[in-house]
């Protein structure tokens, strides 16, 4: 697998580009994983701890396949560890979404079922795409992403279409946090030139997919979905909310006190 | 004492079945099938693995296990593959494993019922026998469970919960 690249050739400003595309999902899949590990120990109940937990395994599994990548693309020397561990928060290329805090239950529920939604079509684009690399990551992700899918969508509709209470809080949680939705789907520059050169998965073939499947949940949740909000965006170009300096602190910890830490 | 003769891949083969999961120590790493081959280039062996889970936190032990196990017999010219294409399934878990499995408390998996469809929402549990009393009358718990491979189960009959390896 590691030698991909040398079979075919990049020009050099692609392969940065593609490197900064990686980044990006890296950073996305640790911090999401990173504020679902925060719920250990503290889920409702027992299984749902453990779902958490397990599903924020998964993203840091992924993550790491996505930075060992990364630095390969890179060729500086940098590790997975430099790249997760030693950058500042403007360096992070994550989109707004997977930074927020967890809030309550269903906060957690409606911003993981909008990040999986996006994360299980753009793992099926990616698996099928040129890059051999990205697709074997994908191909092992995407089985786990279909189950990750499966619980936030059935945990929206027993909210939607619980209690009053369950019901009052799903509905402050969409409030929230649909504004973090589009990002995900509006490529910055980086991802607009590689859409263009097709190495990477054009986002406005995801969306009927991704909108019906939302619209399907939705119904069953007897939710209606959210029309005409204005979509704040930034993090995919490192311009983040107050929240992530913070998540990035207690991540970074040991390296920063105990620069080259190992185990 | 150290054997001196070249190794054969058959022998490493052999050697490979006594490393077992650190996680299920019941299975050996080619009962659940996460060695996908095995290559003598020159002096050095090449072992390619490939892991159950993305985050399956087994893969550096098993790794450093593969690598003591072939030590004992005097290899140390050895190269450890991750391979993540073609990823892992549960398909490629060994008759002789299931029922190891089976024995040591674990429900097999059932093939065909990995959740890849999402029109499934809510859908019917996976028939899954109990590994303890037999009886097929269980339910699901939670898709999640101990390890990320595993999904928790409890049966009707004799009410125990037990750990369903579920299918990927």
């Amino acid at each position: 697998m590691a030698d991909s690249l040398t079979t075919a050739p990049i020009p050099t400003e692609t392969q940065t580009q593609l490197f900064h595309y990686v980044v990006q999902l890296a950073d996305t899949s640790l911090i999401l994983a990173h504020r679902l590990s925060e719920w250990c120990g503290h889920g409702p109940i027992l299984e749902q701890d453990l779902a958490l937990a397990n599903i924020a395994l998964d993203f840091l599994g992924e993550a790491r396949s996505y930075y060992q990548y990364a630095a390969e693309l890179e060729g500086q020397g940098r590790t997975e560890d430099d790249l997760a561990y030693l950058r500042s928060a403007v360096e992070y290329r994550n989109p707004l979404l997977v930074e927020q805090p967890n809030g309550d239950f269903a906060a957690t529920i409606v911003r993981q079922f909008i990040y999986d939604t996006f994360h299980y079509h753009l793992l099926q684009q990616l698996q099928a795409g040129p890059d051999t690399q990205l697709a074997a990551i994908a191909e092992k992700s995407v089985k786990e992403a279909a189950y990750h899918l499966k619980w936030s969508s059935e945990w929206v509709i027993r909210l939607g279409d619980g209690t009053e209470e369950s019901r009052r809080r799903v509905e402050q949680a969409i409030a929230g946090l649909w504004r973090y939705a589009g990002e995900l789907t509006t490529p910055n520059p980086t991802e607009k030139e590689l859409q263009a050169a097709g190495l990477v998965p054009d986002y406005t073939a995801m969306l009927p997919q991704m909108e019906a499947h939302i619209a399907r949940v939705f119904a069953e949740a007897t939710l209606p979905v959210p029309q005409g909000v204005f979509m704040q965006k930034g993090g995919k170009d490192g311009r983040h909310t107050e929240y992530l300096g913070y998540l990035l602190t207690e991540l970074q910890y040991m390296q920063r006190t105990y620069p080259g830490l190992t185990w | 004492m150290v054997a001196t003769q070249a190794p054969t891949e058959e022998r490493i083969w052999q050697l490979l079945e006594e490393v077992s999961d650190p996680e299920v120590p019941v299975l050996s790493i080619l009962d659940l099938g996460i060695v996908r081959a095995v290559q003598l280039k020159g002096e050095t062996v090449h072992v390619t693995i490939t892991p159950t889970y993305s985050g399956c936190p087994a893969m550096n032990t098993i790794a450093t296990d593969i690598r003591l196990r072939l030590l004992a017999e005097g290899i140390t010219q050895l190269t450890i593959h991750n391979q993540l294409s073609p990823a892992w399934t549960t398909d490629w878990m060994t008759k002789a494993g299931r029922e190891k499995l089976e024995e040591y408390g674990i429900a097999p998996p059932v093939d065909g019922t990995a959740t890849g469809h999402l029109l499934n929402l809510f859908g019917q549990d996976t028939a899954v026998r109990c590994p303890l009393c037999k009886s097929e009358h269980t339910h699901l718990v939670s898709q999640f469970g101990s390890t990320a491979c595993k999904a928790s189960y409890q049966c009707d009959d004799c009410q125990e919960p037990f750990d369903y390896f579920k299918c990927h």
